[in-house]
């Protein structure tokens, strides 16, 4: 016993050391995490007082913490705006209906990826994720999608980019993952055939892939604007984000309004309504993020597992 | 019989057996002919004289003119260089999300942690356009937040949405704000799966916090890290249009014409397919040779790879 004390001693001392280094470097680490909140919070919290502040006070500096003059102008003006709710209804048209048919076809062609019994699956995968690496690019596609005659159509929005390979890949690895093989041999035994197999057994322990999935498809339709910017040309099938570019970005609302005190009226309100319009349209999607939450970790746990 | 032998008996009995599982995999096998492969065709009409009265089969060749024209005009060297920088300055941003995740994987799983895991994906939530409306609007040097801050001080500030310079700069920090916290997802997930007895073994031999972040945390992650990282790489002339279109303006354009945006700009809006067509081939191109050398250079180093 009296030899080791020495070195028992020893090593309590190393350990006491490294507990009190351990503290500071948790003190500096909550310092950083504290900074680093404010760095990302405080621009979406300017955006929501701007939104109920007189513009004026918005742009002369004023509001920094809370909201000066209080007022819901900008979020009348954006109940009159047509267009905004045009773009509202074929917004929430195109995730609803584009989430669908992308789950239906990314999660049932992962699922037959992830059959080890499924005869040529190393070439259908292939076959897949070779798009992933090569395409045909803008133009041929654009062209292709005109030949279809989908150009301008509400179909061209939700059907020719809902495949999405990444989507299957961490779809098949899910189902490899977490659905027993035994369970399709229990089953075929009973008599049950592949289809009725994966709506009544594999559909209903794969919740947390489909929510992920589900929630990371919608985000996508919710805030897209390329596609419309390119396969679009009736105002009526706009979608929100493509109206948002138009008085955000290239101000449209703006010009065209005359001049005169009625133009300083427009030109008030157009400024009001651009904090108002980020509210109204980002919430929403936002909104959904709660409810998948709670599967977030395991669905995203197999994304990461590297296949 | 050995798995691997071919009999076509077997193989045709497996198939027929197994039909439902073709019929799941279907729909997304005709999407991706129809609207990925069927635009690869399309890819020819980059070497010929494309006119849609005759269609891709029947325009005359024109070799390799497109490219030498591209690689002849003036916008040549600029946009594959504005491409490159903004690419490689966003691969240096790279480790931002993994020492995120390192940072939380740290903090005690409480309410805090969960708050400040929130807070951080957040921003990922906000569309494109979105995203450059609020830049727009907090970046501008006379009503902005930015020019607030700065005349607090009694100073000019900078334009920073108006700026050659500066535009890298501006696109590259906003992106890590808007996605870093969504991007250390993976990271964290990835580091929830250490075994903890790693942990316990090093608390035994005397090791700080520091020390288990340094030879445990950080080696955990490298294979995730690599695998992004190979994708990064293999995108680097990929830079994305959606946003980079969005912050174009007539005072940023000499530095913020990228490959993609000129793509779109000759294509779309100046009708010129085969040219538009030439750029894009030549990207993917570039690209796809990046990815496989990334791929081998990391095989033969670090055993990750890809394929």
């Amino acid at each position: 016993m009296g030899v080791l004390e020495p070195v028992v001693k020893e090593s309590m001392g190393k350990i006491k050391n490294n507990r009190s280094s351990d503290s500071v470097m948790e003190i500096i680490m909550y310092v950083i995490a504290v900074i680093f909140l404010v760095i990302l919070i405080y621009p979406l919290y300017f955006i929501v007082i701007a939104s109920f502040s007189d513009p004026s006070a918005v742009a002369g500096g004023q509001v920094w913490l809370f909201p000066k003059g209080f007022t819901l102008d900008g979020y009348k003006e954006l109940l009159r705006h047509e267009n905004i709710w045009i773009g509202y209804r074929n917004t929430v048209l195109y995730t609803v209906v584009g989430t669908a048919i992308g789950l239906v076809v990314n999660i049932s062609a992962a699922y037959a990826l992830s059959r080890k019994d499924l005869v040529g699956r190393k070439y259908v995968s292939l076959f897949f994720i070779f798009t992933m690496f090569f395409n045909g690019g803008l133009i041929p596609t654009f062209l292709t999608i005109r030949d279809f005659h989908m150009y301008d159509t509400f179909l061209v929005m939700v059907l020719p980019f809902s495949v999405g390979v990444f989507n299957i890949i961490v779809a098949r690895t899910f189902f490899q993952t977490s659905i027993p093989g035994d369970l399709w041999e229990a089953a075929q035994i009973d008599g049950c055939g592949n289809l009725r197999y994966f709506v009544q057994v594999v559909l209903p322990l794969s919740k947390a892939i489909i929510a992920v999935l589900g929630l990371w498809i919608a985000v996508g339709y919710w805030n897209s604007y390329f596609n419309a910017l390119i396969y679009l040309k009736d105002p009526n099938l706009y979608p929100l984000q493509l109206i948002l570019r138009n008085i955000l970005i290239t101000n449209q609302m703006q010009s065209g309004m005359g001049t005169g005190e009625a133009a300083q009226i427009a030109l008030r309100l157009a400024n009001m309504m651009r904090y108002s319009v980020i509210i109204v349209a980002t919430v929403p999607i936002m909104c959904l993020y709660p409810f998948v939450q709670k599967y977030f970790n395991q669905g995203v746990m197999i994304g990461a597992v590297k296949e | 019989m050995k798995s691997g032998q071919y009999n076509p008996g077997r193989t045709f009995g497996q198939v027929k057996q197994n039909w439902g599982l073709y019929a799941l995999l279907f729909p997304a096998v005709v999407l991706t002919l129809l609207f990925a492969y069927i635009p690869m065709y399309g890819v020819l009409i980059a070497f010929k004289d494309y006119s849609p009265a005759l269609g891709i089969g029947e325009s005359p060749w024109a070799g390799f003119k497109y490219f030498e024209k591209f690689f002849n005009s003036y916008q040549f060297s600029s946009t594959i260089k504005n491409t490159m920088i903004i690419s490689l300055y966003s691969m240096i941003t790279f480790p931002i999300p993994i020492i995120l995740a390192l940072m939380v994987n740290q903090m005690r799983p409480n309410r805090f942690r969960r708050f400040f895991q929130t807070v951080s994906y957040m921003p990922h939530f906000i569309s494109t356009v979105v995203m450059v409306g609020l830049m727009m609007i907090l970046l501008s040097p006379s009503t902005g937040m930015v020019g607030n801050l700065y005349s607090l001080f009694g100073k000019e500030a900078p334009d920073l949405m108006g700026s050659t310079s500066l535009f890298s700069s501006v696109y590259v920090w906003s992106d890590v704000w808007q996605h870093v916290g969504w991007d250390s997802i993976i990271f964290i997930a990835a580091l929830s799966s250490v075994d903890p007895s790693l942990y316990e073994a090093a608390t035994v031999d005397g090791a700080s916090r520091w020390h288990k972040v340094r030879f445990i945390d950080i080696p955990m992650l490298m294979p995730t890290a690599i695998t992004l990282l190979i994708l990064r790489v293999g995108g680097l002339l990929g830079v994305g249009f959606e946003k980079v279109y969005l912050m174009q303006n007539d005072l940023n354009g000499t530095s913020s014409e990228i490959l993609s945006t000129y793509v779109y700009k000759i294509g779309l809006l100046s009708s010129q397919y085969s040219f538009s067509s030439a750029i894009n081939l030549f990207n993917t191109i570039i690209n796809f040779i990046l990815l496989i050398m990334v791929n081998q250079i990391s095989k033969k180093y670090s055993e990750n790879s890809l394929w």
